[in-house]
């Protein structure tokens, strides 16, 4: 199958079949065109105050048939979940039910207002109220706060609450310190600089996970707080979390945890119990929200008793049958507002239809699935990719290295790309950084055992042939993506980041 | 459950490849957890969800239903049925971020075209590739002129939405910086200008204020670049864009707003989209992902994620932002409403936003105890009423009217409560307006 041309033949346009090359639509818009009709006011005595556009805005637009021929055209120049495997460790893309999507679309979801009066959208709020029960029966932790837009978000939002704690004790000026583990999300050691913390690195062991002896030489009156993803981002579990947890608390500092990895224990084990202080929850990764090329995300915070009374506004409380949303910043000793109005509210109820459909037992045959899966794929790759921590029980993602490649002259990145032209997305690659030439594999529970065969041979398939020597096959991959590589240097260094070729 | 495709002897067979005799062999791990039962509810089928989440949306009273005229930072509008059809297709709703260009240009030339739409729309150099929502995106916006003037103060404008203030307030105070607030500013009279110096970091003025204001920037613009300080320009009606001065001519430096109310639903506070854009120079002090334009290995044009340089994932403590998820498909619907709309439709829409609003306006004046307050406006104004605005409110969504939003809602304790916000889109017609006046007649 790999002994084919090393390009496939031209086109004389450039469209190959049913994939058309399809232009910006700025290229084929015009300004006076709409797909839209809109009736032109009669005339009336405007209330601009002279500030009405002078200026071409320099936006065409397209009919409504030409609209839908151009998005459907970029869609397919698109792989999605639904077309193939998209195994992305540590980003996790599984599979979207529909009736999620169609739940989130009900009109008393879709088309209420946030300033609504509150006795109009009690069902909205009872929404937010069994969302909340789930995640905190899931987190064994005692509050929530919903308004975080994306995990990172969430990031920000429980290091608020720590720092807000820290500041109630009255020691802001000395606990300065956040450790976090080099194999630690990029988003992590940003949100704790971006609120003034200074980031302390912690090393993992050679087993590639965080020893409590190392933390216990980190940990002093000056640390804050610790922020560790468990599971971790090699795919491995943290053993040694509780006593993690132990040593900061006794130093008087807090234990974040990165809940990015939730999905592999959902159901089984709850980070209430390992001393968890603040978590973030990507209801994306975990519970299957779409992401959309890039969200919209969602990040809810679980805190524990010692931190819950500093969640951000807006805070949900049941009066007896009414249920209240407090958007007062003042309440309680809560830290203020991190976004406007309540949360995502389209994400909750595609979440909770997640966890509805589900249960608790069916979350929990989920994480079994994902980490069954994930440790199926190891076990089939054995003997032929190599991984930095040895061939050990892994979560719901498989991380291995690139020395198994050396010799070859073929790279992480050639590798990844030649799996394109056989019909996948690619790994996660070059992530975490503490493994050389990483490609992290999470099947997640969506995939079939066949699927996942068929996935473990196609690897099996390209490992040989780039042990064999074929290694040009890899450079001049992908050739039958709809485009071939890209040059991201190019991109970077001459930035060209809006269409120029009009009047702007 | 239907999700999942493992069958018992596809899992027996699994775990004897992986060579361990029972699935919990592989969270040995994990035990220092105790075991104790997840007091959960067993799965439901489809059919069952749907008729669950159906009764909580029954308790909710949708915009759709009644007359509605709320704004306050989120607005209605129509929104045409391809835009939610072409979101849902399977490659566009199920991909991931892009991080492999060459299987992602449909997300790319898409997110392209929004930094495109979204840059001409404010009249600025360039865009990023969505924020979250306005609010946040106002909040970087604050962080990033931090960044460029090595200054920690911040000024905003009574004008800005309280919760946009309220957000760039718990960033200043948690990331140690400082905001100066200045007092509700309900007829846009306050004096700005004088209060710039060289400590300034950035101004942040907002326009259509949130009391329904439109404000001229020019001269705080003006103020702003002679103290060495950025203006940071503020909308959370995108649609006004369509008909009023752009912040870009104006002089604004940072560009931020709302972009829900093209293409996207209400969906009581979110997912919603953030807009940014500024000038050129600032491009590496930006926040967030953008979207560039290059050439692949045979030289045809392609887009990747760029200037990742910026980005927590290589600069880590040292990254502009935190950012790494974004609202890529709001940032779609944008995108597509706004093709669909084109230049032409988007000017119609916003004069028709303008004119269902200059009618409102007018009726309104005329019912005693009812006194419009704005000089200028969009299709936003404030109304001062005879008692407390939000029981006023309550009573009249009791009487099927959702007739705005009390300021008291968003600025509590400061003597606000006589104060209305009353928006008017495109999708409010002469009954509609006509039960809000006789409603709000009957109810005074």
């Amino acid at each position: 199958m790999l002994d084919q041309p090393k390009t496939a033949p031209a086109t004389f346009t450039g469209n190959r079949a049913l994939e058309m090359e399809e232009p910006l639509l700025f290229e084929i818009g015009r300004p006076e065109t709409s797909g839209v009709d809109v009736e032109e006011p009669e005339p009336f005595e405007d209330c601009l105050g002279g500030l009405e556009r002078q200026r071409p805005i320099g936006l065409p637009g397209l009919s409504e048939p030409e609209t839908l021929r151009h998005y459907v055209r970029l869609s397919r120049m698109n792989y999605s979940i639904d077309a193939g495997m998209y195994p992305l460790g540590s980003c996790t893309m599984k599979h979207n039910p529909r009736l999620n999507e169609k739940m989130a679309r009900l009109a008393g979801f879709a088309d209420i207002h946030p300033l609504q009066p509150q006795s109009t959208v009690q069902g909205a709020l009872e929404a937010m109220e069994q969302l909340t029960h789930w995640l905190l029966t899931l987190t064994n932790m005692e509050a929530l706060a919903l308004s975080p837009k994306a995990g990172a978000h969430g990031e920000i939002c429980g290091l608020m609450a720590i720092k807000s704690a820290i500041a109630a004790r009255g020691e802001t000026a000395t606990r300065k310190i956040v450790l976090v583990p080099q194999s630690a999300h990029g988003t992590n050691p940003a949100s704790a600089a971006l609120l003034g913390f200074e980031v302390r690195s912690v090393p993992a062991g050679d087993d590639g996970i965080v020893h409590a002896e190392d933390v216990a030489s980190a940990v002093g009156p000056d640390v804050a707080a610790i922020m560790l993803t468990n599971p971790n981002t090699c795919g491995l579990f943290e053993r040694d979390i509780g006593r993690i947890a132990k040593l900061v608390r006794e130093a008087g500092g807090y234990f974040y945890c990165d809940g990015a990895n939730l999905n592999a224990i959902a159901g089984l084990a709850r980070p209430g119990d390992f001393g968890v202080d603040a978590m973030h929850i990507n209801l994306h990764k975990t519970f299957s929200t779409p992401h959309g090329g890039g969200g919209p995300g969602a990040g809810p915070v679980a805190l524990s008793a010692r931190l819950a009374p500093f969640a951000p506004a807006p805070v949900l409380i049941r009066k007896g049958e009414k249920l209240e949303l407090n958007e007062d910043v003042e309440y309680g000793q809560g830290f203020g507002r991190i976004a406007a109005f309540h949360g995502q509210m389209g994400m909750f109820v595609r979440a909770l239809a997640y966890m509805l459909s589900h249960g608790g037992d069916g979350l929990a045959q989920a994480s079994r699935d994902a980490v069954l899966s994930a440790n199926y794929v190891r076990a089939k790759l054995r003997g032929l990719m190599s991984a930095p921590y040895g061939d050990r029980i892994c979560m719901h993602e498989v991380l291995f290295d690139d020395a198994w490649l050396s010799g070859s002259g073929v790279t992480t990145l050639d590798f990844a790309k030649a799996m394109i032209d056989e019909g996948y997305h690619p790994m996660t690659i070059y992530f975490p950084l503490v493994a050389h030439g990483a490609m992290l594999i999470e099947p997640t529970e969506s995939e079939s055992k066949a699927s996942l065969d068929l996935f473990i041979a196609t690897l099996r398939r390209l490992g040989e042939k780039a042990l064999s020597g074929e290694s040009e096959l890899f450079h001049a991959a992908p050739r039958y993506a709809p485009r071939r590589r890209l040059d991201e240097t190019l991109a970077a260094r001459k930035p060209v980041l809006r269409w120029e070729g009009g009047a702007t | 459950m239907r999700y999942h495709p493992l069958t018992d002897s596809d899992r027996a067979a699994m775990l004897a490849a992986v060579g361990v005799a029972d699935v919990d062999e592989l969270f040995a791990d994990t035990s220092a957890a105790p075991a104790s039962g997840f007091a959960l509810p067993p799965g439901k089928s489809e059919l069952e969800v749907e008729r669950h989440l159906s009764r909580l949306a029954a308790r909710n009273l949708p915009a759709g239903q009644v007359p509605f005229f709320i704004g306050a930072g989120a607005y209605r509008h129509h929104v045409p049925a391809s835009v939610d059809h072409l979101i849902q297709r399977s490659e566009f709703l199920t991909s991931y971020t892009p991080y492999q260009p060459e299987i992602s240009q449909g997300t790319l030339q898409y997110l392209f075209e929004f930094q495109t739409q979204v840059a001409a729309l404010a009249a600025m150099e360039v865009a990023n590739a969505s924020m979250y929502d306005g609010s946040t995106g106002c909040a970087e916006a604050m962080l990033m002129a931090h960044r460029i003037t090595k200054r920690r103060k911040a000024l905003l404008s009574g004008g800005l939405h309280p919760h946009y203030a309220e957000v760039a307030r718990t960033v200043a105070r948690l990331a140690e910086d400082e905001v100066v607030s200045l007092a509700p500013d309900i007829v846009a009279q306050e004096d700005i200008v004088s209060r710039v110096d060289d400590s300034i970091s950035c101004v942040i003025v907002q326009t259509p204020d949130f009391f329904g204001n439109l404000r001229d920037l020019r001269a705080v613009a003006e103020t702003c670049h002679r103290h060495g300080a950025l203006l940071v320009a503020v909308f959370t009606e995108a649609v006004s864009l369509g008909l009023v001065t752009p912040p870009g001519e104006m002089g604004a430096d940072i560009v931020v707003g709302e972009g829900q109310s093209i293409g996207n639903a209400l969906s009581f506070g979110g997912p919603y989209v953030g807009l940014f854009a500024t000038r050129r120079e600032f491009v590496r002090q930006m926040p967030g992902r953008l979207c560039g334009e290059t050439v692949d290995a045979d030289g045809r044009r392609g887009f990747v994620l760029t200037l990742s340089t910026r980005e927590q994932h290589i600069r880590r403590d040292k990254a502009t932002s935190n950012i790494c998820t974004n609202s890529g498909l709001c940032a779609l619907a944008f995108n597509i409403h706004m093709t669909l709309l084109g230049e032409a439709g988007l000017r119609r829409l916003a004069r028709r936003n303008h004119a269902n609003a200059v009618a409102l306006r007018n009726m309104l004046r005329e019912i005693p105890g009812v006194e419009p307050l704005n000089r200028s406006f969009f299709n936003e104004f404030t109304l001062r009423v005879k008692g407390d605005a939000a029981e006023l409110v309550e009573r009249l969504a009791a009487r099927g009217v959702l007739a705005g939003a009390p300021v008291s809602r968003l600025i509590p304790n400061a003597g606000l409560d006589d104060l209305l916000l009353v928006a008017s889109t495109e999708i409010n017609t002469d009954e509609d307006r006509a039960a809000l006046v006789a409603e709000l007649k009957g109810a005074l």
